[in-house]
C-alpha cells in the first residue's frame, strides 16, 4: 500500500514537472482563448436573440459567455502555475549548484566531455606559467580560480553564470503578474459613472453585474466637458474639466483639471479615465425662428427639451434629438443640427431636421412655416471610467521582469574556460551555453594570443 | 518627391529583388544572389526615406503624427520590419538564401497597401494621441516581422525535409540544394523566433501599459489582446518544444507556422473579422 502511494505521489510529480504538461498545457490555452474572441463576451440581448435554446444553454454550461473567467479555463491558468513551480522547484536547485559550485579542476574526464580543446608546449616551470596565465585569463577573459591538485595547477574563469537563471527569472515572472492581477480582482475595482456638467456626484457604478453601487468618499464635479472635430468630421479631443470635492468643498490642487482621452485625473490612488460623453437630456434650450410663408416676420421659439411648444399656425413643436456636430451621421452636413416634430392643428405629424449652418435648407421642405435652427444651449454629461487597482505596480514588476529574464536566457551566454598548467605544457578547454559557433572563434583567437605570452 | 511614389518605388524593387532570388535559387550564381540582396536593401532605403517623407507630410497637412495610425501606414511600415530582420539575419548568419522566402512577404505587404488601402494621412483620433502608439506599434511589428522571418524558413524546412527524409541521406537535387542544410534552418528558425518573442512580449506589455493609462485596466481580455496572447502561447510552446526530445524539426518548423498565421489573424483577422477597440485599424 505504502509503496503504491508513493508511486503514485511520484508519479503525480513527474506529471507536474514534465515539459510535455507545458507544451500542451501552452496549446490548449492557446486554443481554448480563441472561444471568447469569436463567442461576445457578456452578450447583448439582441445577439443571444438569434442563438437557438439549445446553443444558449451549452454556452452558459461551459462559460462561454465570460469564458476568461470560466472555472475550466482558471483551472488551465492553475495548472500552468503548478507546472511552472513544479518544474522550477525540480530544477532549480541543480542549476544553483552548478553556478556556485563550478567543476574548478579540468580532469581527463571533464576534458573528453568538451568539444573545444588545445594543449601545446610552452617554457616554464609549472609556478611561473600559472601566474602568466592568470594573468592572461584576467585581461582577455574573466579573473580566474586557481587550485592546486598533484602537482598540476587548474584555472578556471566564468562569465555570466548567472544568465542560466534567465528561465527561472521568467517562470517567477509569471507568477508575480498572476499575484498582482488577484491583488487587483480582491481590492481593486472597475467602475463607471456619468456626471453632468456642472453637477457631482460620489457615487460610482460597479462594472460588474450585480455589484452594489460604492460610494467614494469624496465627490467629483464635472465642470465642464467639450467635444472639438477635425474638418473630416473625425473627433480631435473629448475634454472634462473636472474638480475634486471633500465635504462639499474644492480640494487644493485638484481644482479645474482637465482630463481627455490618455489623460487621466488621479485622486487617492483612484483614477478617472475620460471615456464617453453625450447629451445631458434635461436642462437643454434650443433656439429656433420660425416664418410663415405668407405673413412673413420670423417668430423666435425656446424649446426645452421633451416640452412642446405652440406655433403660430396652431400646432405643436418638440426636440426629438439634437447634436452639436451632425458630421459623424450625415457627412454630407456639417455644424449644429436638431431634430424636430410637429404636430398641425389637426394633428399631422411631421418629422424633420434642421442645420444651423444651412439656414435656407427648410425652405425645400415646402411647407407653409419655414423654420431655421439658431443652435441649443446644450448640456453634456461626461462618462468616466473609473478604476482602483493596486495591483498594478505588483504586475508591472513582474513585465520588467519577464523582459529582463527573457533577455538573460536568450542574448547572454554562460562561458566557461579552463586552463590546466604542469612543467612546459599548457592545456585548455572552453564551453559557451549558446552561440557555440561564435564562442569557437573566440576560443581560436585566446588560443593565438596565448601562444605569443 | 513625394512619399507614394518612393512607396512605389520600393514595391517594384521588392519584386524585382523576389523574381532575381528565384534566379538566385536556379542558377545558384553568387553574383545574381548578391543582386537580389542588394536590391531588397535598395527597396528597403528608399522605403526608409518614404516613411521619413509621409511624416513630414503629415506635419506640412497640420495633423502630424508618426505614420502608424491606419492600416495602410501599418502594412508598409510591416514589410519594412520584415526587411530589416531579414537584414540582420543574413548580416549575421550569411545565408542569402533565406531572402527568396522572405521577401515575398515584404512584397505582398506592399502591393496590397498600394494597390487596395486608402493612402490617405488622417489625423489622429482621441484614442491614438499618445507616445505609446511608437512604443506599442513598433514593438509589436518588428516582433510580426520576425515571425514572418521564422515562417519563411520553417517553409524552407518542410521542403527540404521532404525531399530528402528525415535522416537526411538521399541529398536533394536542383534548387533545394541550394537550400542550407536541415539543421542549419531549424537553428535559425530558432533565432529568429529568439529575436521576436521579446520583441512581442514587449508589444503585449507596452499595449498593456498604454491601455493601463487611458482606460485604467491593463488586460479586458478584448480580442486584439487575446490573440497577441494566443500568439505568445504558441510561441512560448515552441521554445519548449525545442528543449523536448521528439520536438525539434519537423514539428518546430509546424508549429512556426502556425505561429505565423495566428501572428497575421491577430494583426488582421482580429480587424476584419471581429470587433474590439482596435476596430480604428481598419
Amino acid at each position: 500500500m505504502t509503496i503504491n502511494k508513493r508511486t503514485f505521489t511520484q508519479a503525480a510529480w513527474d506529471f507536474f514537472c514534465s515539459l510535455k504538461l507545458s507544451i500542451s498545457l501552452l496549446i490548449c490555452l492557446a486554443a481554448t482563448s480563441v472561444i471568447g474572441t469569436v463567442i461576445p463576451q457578456s452578450p447583448q440581448r439582441e445577439y443571444l436573440a438569434h442563438l437557438t435554446e439549445t446553443k444558449i444553454r451549452l454556452y452558459s454550461t461551459l462559460g462561454f459567455f465570460d469564458m476568461y473567467h470560466s472555472w475550466w479555463f482558471i483551472l488551465l491558468l492553475y495548472l500552468l502555475t503548478v507546472n511552472l513551480v513544479a518544474c522550477s522547484i525540480k530544477r532549480l536547485p541543480r542549476v544553483w549548484k552548478f553556478i556556485s559550485e563550478p567543476n574548478l579542476v579540468l580532469d581527463d574526464g571533464l576534458e573528453k566531455s568538451l568539444s573545444l580543446t588545445h594543449e601545446f608546449k610552452k617554457q616554464g616551470d609549472a609556478a611561473a606559467l600559472r601566474d602568466k596565465m592568470t594573468a592572461f585569463l584576467k585581461g582577455e577573459f574573466a579573473e580566474p580560480v586557481v587550485t592546486e591538485r598533484d602537482g598540476e595547477f587548474h584555472l578556471f574563469a566564468q562569465k555570466n553564470p548567472y544568465c542560466r537563471l534567465g528561465v527561472y527569472v521568467v517562470h517567477s515572472s509569471i507568477i508575480i503578474i498572476f499575484i498582482g492581477a488577484l491583488i487587483g480582482s480582491y481590492f481593486g475595482f472597475k467602475a463607471y459613472v456619468q456626471i453632468t456638467e456642472g453637477m457631482s456626484t460620489s457615487t460610482v457604478y460597479m462594472m460588474q453585474r450585480g455589484e452594489k453601487p460604492l460610494d467614494l468618499g469624496f465627490a467629483v464635479r464635472c465642470e465642464k466637458f467639450s467635444a472639438s472635430f477635425y474638418d473630416t468630421g473625425a473627433p480631435k479631443e473629448f475634454k472634462s474639466i473636472l474638480t475634486i470635492l471633500e465635504n462639499g468643498q474644492p480640494v487644493k490642487g485638484y481644482e479645474n483639471i482637465p482630463i481627455v482621452v490618455n489623460d487621466p485625473l488621479t485622486y487617492k490612488g483612484i483614477t478617472f479615465y475620460q471615456s464617453s460623453y453625450g447629451p445631458a437630456g434635461d436642462g437643454a434650450v434650443y433656439r429656433f425662428t420660425v416664418k410663415d410663408k405668407k405673413v412673413g416676420t420670423p417668430v423666435n421659439l425656446m424649446v426645452r427639451k421633451g416640452e412642446r411648444v405652440s406655433l403660430p399656425n396652431g400646432g405643436y413643436l418638440q426636440v426629438v434629438d439634437a447634436t452639436q456636430e451632425v458630421r459623424t451621421f450625415m457627412p454630407q452636413f456639417s455644424g449644429p443640427a436638431a431634430k424636430v416634430e410637429t404636430f398641425s392643428s389637426s394633428g399631422t405629424p411631421d418629422t424633420f431636421i434642421l442645420f444651423k449652418n444651412f439656414p435656407d435648407f427648410d425652405r425645400q421642405r415646402g411647407g407653409d412655416l419655414i423654420f431655421t435652427y439658431e443652435g441649443g444651449d446644450e448640456k453634456f454629461y461626461t462618462g468616466l471610467q473609473v478604476a482602483k487597482d493596486p495591483g498594478v505596480w505588483t504586475v508591472w514588476t513582474g513585465c520588467a521582469l519577464m523582459i529582463v529574464g527573457i533577455c538573460m536566457a536568450f542574448f547572454l551566454s554562460h562561458k566557461r574556460i579552463w586552463i590546466r598548467v604542469v612543467n612546459g605544457r599548457v592545456t585548455i578547454a572552453g564551453t559557451a551555453s549558446k552561440n557555440q559557433p561564435g564562442f569557437q572563434l573566440f576560443f581560436d583567437n585566446l588560443i593565438d594570443k596565448l601562444k605569443n605570452v | 518627391m513625394t512619399s507614394s511614389l518612393l512607396f512605389n518605388v520600393t514595391t517594384l524593387a521588392y519584386m524585382i529583388s523576389m523574381l532575381i532570388f528565384f534566379g538566385f535559387m536556379a542558377t545558384r550564381n553568387k553574383t545574381v544572389g548578391l543582386a537580389a540582396s542588394s536590391l531588397a536593401y535598395f527597396g528597403f532605403i528608399v522605403q526608409t526615406i518614404a516613411i521619413i517623407l509621409r511624416w513630414k507630410e503629415s506635419y506640412t497637412m497640420g495633423v502630424g503624427h508618426a505614420p502608424l495610425s491606419n492600416l495602410y501606414e501599418s502594412v508598409v511600415f510591416f514589410s519594412w520590419t520584415i526587411i530589416l530582420i531579414y537584414g540582420i539575419i543574413e548580416f549575421k548568419y550569411k545565408y542569402r538564401v533565406v531572402g527568396a522566402f522572405v521577401v515575398p512577404f515584404a512584397l505582398l505587404g506592399m502591393a496590397w497597401a498600394q494597390l487596395y488601402l486608402d493612402s490617405g494621412i488622417q489625423p489622429l483620433v482621441p484614442a491614438l494621441q499618445s507616445n505609446w502608439l511608437l512604443y506599442h506599434v513598433i514593438t509589436c511589428f518588428l516582433g510580426y516581422a520576425a515571425f514572418a522571418v521564422a515562417c519563411g524558413i520553417s517553409i524552407m524546412y518542410l521542403i527540404k525535409e521532404k525531399q530528402e527524409g528525415p535522416t537526411g541521406d538521399s541529398a536533394a537535387g536542383g534548387i533545394i540544394a541550394q537550400f542550407p542544410a536541415t539543421k542549419v534552418l531549424d537553428d535559425l528558425n530558432y533565432k529568429a523566433i529568439m529575436i521576436g518573442f521579446p520583441l512581442l512580449t514587449l508589444g503585449i506589455v507596452t499595449g498593456a501599459a498604454w491601455a493601463n493609462y487611458a482606460w485604467g485596466t491593463y488586460w479586458s481580455w478584448d480580442p486584439k489582446e487575446t490573440w497577441s496572447l494566443i500568439v505568445w502561447f504558441i510561441y512560448a510552446a515552441f521554445l519548449h518544444a525545442r528543449i523536448t526530445r521528439g520536438w525539434v524539426g519537423k514539428r518546430a518548423a509546424i508549429l512556426s507556422v502556425v505561429g505565423f498565421a495566428a501572428t497575421i489573424f491577430c494583426y488582421l483577422g482580429v480587424n476584419l473579422f471581429l470587433s474590439g477597440l482596435h476596430s480604428y485599424g481598419k
